[in-house]
């Protein structure tokens, strides 16, 4: 009973960075899925969105536009991962994990802005002295103050938006490009914008869920991208896994990612609660990303074998 | 209407692998002309039709579409001249995207991309009559996903896409090379009357000498990078697939056994 009251009590907060990283793997279903790219810039771009919004928030500047900076930080960061790989060649991943490198040392710039060696690895900013929009302290509160009522409107506006654009004609030719790249140049788009754009999207939105997840924890830090790619692809796959046979509007599609952010975070609790240590997630997440990365292909080879082997092997 | 003047183009240069693909290419293609173009293997027409697509640039030549020259411009930039179908199926759809989708996105060839609605009610129309052109029932299927199509409806389909906004130039490179031959005859009828219809420059390569004969009002054959036989006209209306290979052994100056395996 002990165990099921304490899991219990830790839905809120699952359910709530599950939210966040909602956000954050919406950002990776854009270059993963619908660009067909893996790009790596996300653990770096995580933390950039973190540090501008707090750095901003310690310095006075108003939460809306703190948001908003951070936001803009990430979509520079995509067009820097997207720059390097349409105007100097270099291979989407390979460009994706230089910007994200880049990041490390811009992060701790960022992070010690104003102090006197110019640089710091954690920024903490207290829910009691500035005007936080999500805070881990209130997720269980039945007030106001509640991050849910801030978290779950995002999610929606996030996707409303993201729904109506990729409906226009500018992302229409980004999915174009993204599923034959051959047609979409065929058809009078340039593709290399495309990309950069799309790169820019999503990097803006995993720096929104940086934004937020630094609010909700009360500090930035410098290791707060660690793997975050591998937390949004499981997010996605989750989604997927769950919802492909029944989600084929693309507002749905983007909505499963949430869910399967929440879904990751609840399991993450129920391990945790079962004694897993945290020091062994970021092992037991790649896990579970590789199998569920696997799964489809095995079943690829064996629907295969089927054909060929006929009823009798069936 | 298109002007290809002394165009060089090799790949792989310096490798073992260098191949030199368009070797001094002329042509020249008056409006409304209907090109076929065969030769063998090798003999540079997917070349040809790429350097004027714009796929890579050319080593030196110049490349003209009506007045502008093209030579310079990015593939992205000259499309909107230029109508394409490729002899892969999966090339010139977006599987992923809905017939509708893709119809929506070759409307706006050309155009720039804008903020604006990605298709509208008054095109789902217009596209619906199109279809019915292609006589495939593609029409009662708009929304669905081109990847659950067939590989000559998708042929179909890329074609129509290649010809909803009026290209000044349609390349069509073995685009029923890929199908069967019934479904082959009705693509190459679907595209004769698009054509005509629509009186456009056209560059077909084909395999298939009885259709180089049968279809357009010129025929070139290339052979080594370079352009060996050009008939138009009566001349051309006249030809039989024996005087064709005769031709081709006169310019390349091997054997008709390996022509008919080569020109089939």
């Amino acid at each position: 009973m002990d165990f099921i009251g304490a899991l219990l009590s830790s839905m809120p907060g699952a359910i709530a960075q599950g939210l966040i990283w909602g956000v954050m793997a919406i950002g990776v279903y854009i270059t993963y899925r619908v660009l067909d790219v893996a790009d790596l810039t996300v653990d770096g771009s995580l933390c950039t969105g973190g540090a501008v919004c707090v750095i901003l928030t310690l310095n006075g500047v108003p939460m809306p536009a703190a948001i908003l900076a951070a936001f803009a930080a990430g979509l520079l960061a995509g067009m820097v991962t997207g720059l390097l790989h349409t105007s100097c060649g270099i291979p989407a991943i390979l460009a994706g994990i230089l910007t994200q490198l880049a990041l490390y040392s811009i992060n701790l710039h960022i992070m010690g802005w104003g102090t006197d060696n110019g640089s710091k690895s954690n920024l903490p900013v207290s829910v009691d002295k500035y005007d936080l929009w999500v805070s881990s302290r209130h997720v269980r509160a039945l007030t106001a103050e509640n991050p849910f009522l801030i978290l779950i409107p995002v999610l929606i506006i996030v996707i409303a938006l993201l729904y109506w654009f990729f409906g226009t004609e500018t992302g229409c030719a980004l999915r174009a490009t993204g599923a034959n790249g051959n047609m979409a140049r065929a058809q009078g788009i340039n593709t290399n914008f495309a990309k950069v754009l799309g790169l820019m999207i999503s990097n803006g939105l995993v720096a929104l869920a940086g934004a937020f997840l630094s609010q909700y924890q009360g500090f930035s830090d410098i290791n707060m991208g660690r793997g975050a790619i591998v937390i949004g692809l499981a997010a996605v796959i989750i989604g997927e896994v769950m919802f492909s046979k029944v989600f084929r509007n693309f507002a749905l599609k983007l909505l499963a990612c949430a869910i399967g952010a929440v879904m990751y975070y609840i399991v993450i609790q129920f391990v945790l609660k079962l004694g897993l240590s945290t020091d062994d997630l970021k092992l037991l997440t790649a896990l579970v990303v590789a199998m569920f990365l696997a799964i489809p292909y095995w079943q690829g080879i064996r629907a295969q074998k089927t054909v060929k082997g006929g009823k009798g092997h069936a | 209407m298109l002007k290809i003047e002394n165009v060089y183009k090799t790949f792989n240069p310096g490798t073992i692998n260098e191949k030199r693909a368009l070797n001094g290419l002329n042509l020249e293609l008056k409006e409304g002309e209907f090109v076929t173009v065969i030769g063998g293997n090798g003999a540079g027409k997917s070349t040809m039709l790429n350097a004027v697509a714009g796929v890579w640039g050319v080593d030196s030549g110049r490349i003209l579409i009506g007045d502008v020259d093209v030579t310079h411009l990015p593939e992205y930039k000259r499309a909107q001249y230029i109508g394409r179908v490729f002899q892969d199926p999966m090339m010139g759809t977006a599987a992923t995207m809905q017939i509708e989708e893709n119809l929506a996105l070759a409307a706006r060839r050309g155009k720039a991309r804008t903020l604006r609605s990605g298709i509208t009610k008054a095109e789902r129309e217009e596209y619906r009559e199109q279809l019915k052109i292609l006589d495939l029932g593609l029409e009662e299927r708009m929304t669905a996903k081109v990847g659950l199509l067939s590989g000559g409806q998708r042929q179909a389909l890329t074609l129509l896409m290649a010809t909803l906004r009026k290209p000044k130039l349609l390349l069509l490179d073995e685009h029923t090379a890929a199908l069967d031959p019934k479904t082959a005859a009705k693509v190459l009828e679907a595209t004769e009357k698009i054509v005509q219809k629509n009186q456009l420059t056209t560059m077909m390569i084909t395999h298939n000498m009885r259709d180089a004969i049968a279809h357009g009002n010129r025929l070139i054959m290339m052979y080594d990078g370079h352009i060996v036989v050009d008939v138009s006209g009566e001349e051309k209306k006249n030809l039989t697939v024996e005087q064709l290979l005769s031709l081709f052994s006169q310019a390349s100056g091997s054997s008709e056994v390996d022509d008919k395996l080569v020109l089939g």
